[in-house]
């Protein structure tokens, strides 16, 4: 057993885990914070996107202990005094969401995107960019304009 | 306010719970104390138990109990089962092997559940799996549903000969069921005497349909009464709650509650009963604890039904005027290697009584000859039978323009089915529909008459561009229980039931036993509780999912929300209308029939007296000033059992440009126009466009479930090698529109859209490949080496 020490969502949590054990396990398991999912084992859906010190990272492939000293924001801590954030508000507007379970991945990846590339995203550069994300409802046609008009009111 | 009612675009109710990670999906379910189950499986497609040793693990760390099929066999539990019962054309019965939820002395496809080992933590539970010892006799293994049929084929289960019926006194190897529908004799007529005949011979590929929650239980046992919680992903709790008690014998319906919390998509696989929640229940029982399941997606791919997997020739007559005259088709199905529990109803009557298209065609004959395989077993996926029939008819008749030399689109528009209702020589009495109305939108909306030019330009940079056409039919709504259901071989009746109950305070609950797994229907039935009292849908919520709470209820699959859910919750609020109006006549003192209802009012006609829905709803709890001929309470229910099915219709253009360098496609353009007849929340609806187009697109050009044929072992079997569509496969530009043309059957004129994209897409997207070719020769899926390769065997012979 391993202590690992990180800020989830803001909140200083230590957490006692098995070094095979993953970031998501912890998250889930035994921080209770379930919006973070798990739709594959071969690291290719998004599902499970954190962000760790601001990096969309996919914490099925992350051990715990490397998230030590980290700090992680999931799809929990988007939202800020009850307000959604602006990619949260837009996947409602424009319909980007379905059954909902690729979502919380998907906004992440959308806040990703904006992070790395700007609040200026065209379709081509999203639909290529959501490349490790998979979503079987939407057809990703309003998660494309989703994202864009989320990115522009970030 | 009027604009949260039916026809509104409305935001969805359900997205903040999703979008703020809020959801509570089955695997987000956690009882204390549970338990963890991991499933020992067949790693062969075919092979005899010859042991199990389970000595060492049941010494392994954490280990509660191990479970075995014959010992559930031993405590009553019965086995998995078929609820759709097809008679073979000779009269015999299908023929179903035994589905023990564990296998017993055999296993039949690779990832069969053998041994359930149950642990404190699902780390221990699965070191303890990989300590069990099974030794297999392994024996030969069949995949492909043609070779199944062969008499040399392994013999995937063991029936007695019946004499009386078949040539050679017993049914050819792995035969399920020799199926007929329509008229044999007049379409070989018809055929023989047409002036022209067009034949086709097509593969539908097996796909996977993964949800991208894959499944997961919790159950729960209370010993003091010996009552069962199971937490599931379900699309259809009651039903499940059914075959779980009167069939496999887990608990008396009264005594097992299930619940469906949200559910993250299903496209058919969530809707039947799989041996992982049977065992959990029986575990749970024998450990006095709570036990969980979830999914690995590995699992998924292997246990999963999946879909499709048909061989089919087909042949179309047309007489000197182009007009249809006879359509001949034989198909065989593979059904895996046990009976799922629709299995039997997909590739018969949701499939062959489709294959009359939208078309006038006066003799049809369809036989389909279900076999086992050893693969894992096939059921409904998205559109389940109507995207086969679709794409063997919309593939045919686009070979039989070019073959023939005639317009494609004029040679559909000539054989239009025009007045209606139409009854169809197989079955089906198509409802409502203009055909031509679609066709004409389609063509204007995609620039069909100018595609020669674009097709040049597309030369000019290399590129081989090909545009295809497809008009689909689609049957909702699954059956009407009543009529024709029982008679045709339904287990279960398809009614759907829901109650209304309106609060002390005016608030409206709407519970109704479909289960929306991504289809929005907290915000679409919402919508049309909310437009008859004229209140906000923010006044309303909608309860599915738990089956003690919503009394009755058949589910969601095949678009019967839109036809049956709406029409039940229709039905209940005329009860509530027409009771709140009762009690509003009585304490505004006037006549019921004078009292109109708008914005959350009751008034008088004529007048400025009126009462507020929360006047009228209070009175009717508090009971003080009522009459005693009203019962106390606002509060109604009805079940809704359709007429008839609903036939949804559409035309879809897609245009491709191929790179014959390296064999990609890229559709640059897709056009779809559906008539789903009326629409409650059009955003919601072409959102389902989307995802059907897409998952039609997947289908065509990326997914193929493959099974190795000579061991047996999927070979797609993760996202590695399973290629799901990504944004990046999106169709460059998608236009949509709507036409409609209301169904009579339905009190809302509804008939359905989730399914509609997947049934249409894939033969307008091959139709568009093999015009960019000139070749027919291109199967599903058709991805960038056989394009490729079409291209080097045409030039080599060019
Ligand atoms: S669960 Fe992490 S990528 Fe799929
Ligand atoms: S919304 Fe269901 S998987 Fe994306």
């Amino acid at each position: 057993m391993t202590t690992v020490g990180m800020t989830v969502n803001g909140d200083p949590v230590s957490v006692e885990t098995e070094d095979r054990t993953l970031l998501v396990e912890v998250l889930r398991d035994q921080l209770a914070l379930t919006g973070t999912h798990v739709a594959c084992d071969t690291s290719q859906c998004g599902a499970c996107l954190v962000l760790i010190d601001g990096v969309a990272t996919k914490s099925c492939t992350t051990l715990a202990v490397q998230a030590d000293g980290s700090e992680i924001q999931t799809i929990e801590g988007l939202a800020k005094d009850g307000d959604l954030h602006p990619m949260q508000a837009a996947f409602n507007e424009n319909h980007g969401l379905q059954c909902g379970f690729c979502t919380p991945g998907m906004i992440m990846a959308g806040v990703d995107m904006v992070r790395r590339l700007g609040k200026d995203l065209d379709d081509e550069t999203i639909r290529s960019e959501l490349e490790g994300n998979i979503c079987r409802c939407t057809g990703y046609v309003n998660i494309v304009k989703a994202i864009k008009a989320g990115a522009a009111r970030m | 306010m009027a604009n949260d009612g039916i026809g509104a675009s409305v935001p969805r109710k359900e997205d903040r719970r999703f979008t703020t990670g809020q959801g509570t999906y089955t695997g987000d379910v956690n009882l204390a104390g549970q338990l963890h189950a991991v499933f020992v499986r067949s790693p062969h497609a075919h092979a005899h138990i010859k042991s199990v040793d389970l000595s060492e693990a049941s010494k392994m760390p954490g280990v509660v109990a191990i479970h075995t099929g014959e010992e559930l066999e031993a405590g009553g539990i019965n086995h998995l089962i078929c609820g759709w019962a097809i008679t073979s054309k000779n009269g015999s019965g299908m023929r179903m092997g035994p589905y023990p939820p564990l296998a017993i002395g055999k296993v039949r496809f690779v990832g069969q559940p053998i041994v359930a080992v149950v642990a404190r933590s699902r780390d221990q539970a699965e070191d303890a799996a990989e300590a069990v010892q099974i030794d297999y006799e392994t024996l030969p293994a069949v995949t492909n549903p043609v070779d199944a049929l062969k008499p040399d084929a392994p013999a995937i289960h063991e029936f007695e000969a019946d004499s009386s019926v078949w040539e050679h006194g017993r049914a050819p190897s792995n035969l399920i069921f020799d199926w007929e529908l329509g008229d044999a004799a007049a379409t070989d007529n018809a055929i023989k005497s047409a002036k022209h005949v067009v034949k086709i011979d097509l593969v539908n590929n097996r796909v996977v349909p993964s949800a991208m929650e894959a499944r997961a239980v919790v159950a729960d046992y209370r010993s003091s009464d010996g009552h069962f919680t199971l937490w599931n992903t379900t699309q259809n709790p009651h039903l499940l709650r059914v075959v779980l008690s009167a069939f496999i014998n887990v608990a008396p319906e009264h005594k097992l509650r299930i619940i469906a919390p949200d559910v993250g998509g299903g496209f058919g696989s969530k809707i039947f009963t799989y041996s992982e929640e049977v065992v959990c229940l029986w575990a749970a029982k024998q450990a006095g604890k709570p036990v969980k399941w979830v999914s690995g997606r590995n699992e998924a791919f292997l246990t999963d039904a999946h879909g499709r997997d048909h061989v089919t020739t087909a042949e179309i007559a047309f007489d000197d005027d182009y007009r249809m005259l006879g359509l001949k088709v034989d198909t065989i199905a593979n059904l895996g290697g046990y009976m799922s529990l629709f299995a039997s109803l997909i590739p018969t009557y949701l499939y062959a009584p489709l294959l009359s298209g939208q078309y006038v065609i006066p003799n049809i004959h369809v036989n389909v000859r279900a076999v086992y395989t050893n693969t894992v077993p096939v059921d409904a996926v998205r559109g389940a039978g109507r995207p086969e029939a679709t794409y063997v008819l919309e593939r045919l008749i686009e070979k039989a323009a070019r073959e023939l030399g005639v317009d494609r689109a004029e040679l559909r528009r000539k054989n239009f089915v025009r007045e209606f209702p139409y009854q169809t020589p197989v079955l089906w009495k198509y409802d409502s529909g203009n055909y031509d109305g679609l066709l004409t939108k389609a063509l204007a909306a995609s620039k069909w008459d100018d595609f020669e030019a674009r097709k040049a330009e597309a030369a000019k940079r290399g590129k081989l561009r090909g545009i295809g056409l497809s008009c689909y039919i689609e049957a909702c709504g699954v059956a009407p229980s009543s009529a024709e259901g029982g008679a045709l071989g339904a287990g279960v009746g398809v009614w759907e039931m829901a109650e209304i109950k309106v609060n002390p305070v005016g608030t409206v609950e709407v519970l109704v036993g479909t289960l929306g797994h991504g289809q929005g229907h907290e915000t679409t039935y919402a919508q049309i509780a909310a437009d008859r009292f004229g209140i906000p849908i923010d006044s309303v919520s909608v309860i599915e999912g738990d089956t003690d709470k919503v009394q009755q209820g058949m589910g969601t699959y095949g678009s019967r929300t839109a036809g049956n859910g709406t029409s039940a919750v229709y039905r209940a609020l005329d009860k509530i209308e027409a009771k709140a109006k009762k009690i509003a006549a009585h304490l505004l003192e006037a006549s019921e029939e004078d009292i109109t209802i708008a914005n959350g009012e009751f008034s008088v006609s004529g007048t400025d007296r009126k009462v507020t829905l929360t006047d009228v709803s209070l009175a009717a709890y508090t009971f003080h000033k009522l009459p005693k001929d009203i019962e106390p309470g606002l509060d109604e229910k009805a079940y809704f059992d359709p007429t008839d099915l609903t036939y949804p219709a559409g035309a879809f253009v897609c245009e491709v440009e191929i790179d014959p360098a390296t064999g990609t496609t890229e559709v640059v353009q897709f056009t779809a126009v559906d008539d789903f007849g009326n629409v409650i929340n059009p955003m919601i609806v072409e959102g389902q466009v989307h995802g059907g187009v897409m998952h039609g697109l997947g289908q065509a050009l990326l997914e193929e479930a493959k099974y190795d044929p000579g061991s047996g072992q999927l070979i797609a079997g993760s996202y590695m090698d399973y290629c799901m569509p990504r944004a990046h496969d999106l169709p460059k530009s998608f236009d949509h529109a709507f036409q409609k043309t209301p169904t009579p059957n339905n009190p809302l004129g509804l008939k359905g859209c989730g399914e509609a994209g997947a049934i249409g897409s894939p033969p307008a997207i091959i139709n568009a490949i093999t015009d960019a070719l000139g070749t027919e020769d291109i199967s599903m899926p058709a991805t960038p080496e056989k394009i490729w390769r079409a291209l080097q065997s045409a030039g080599q012979n060019a």
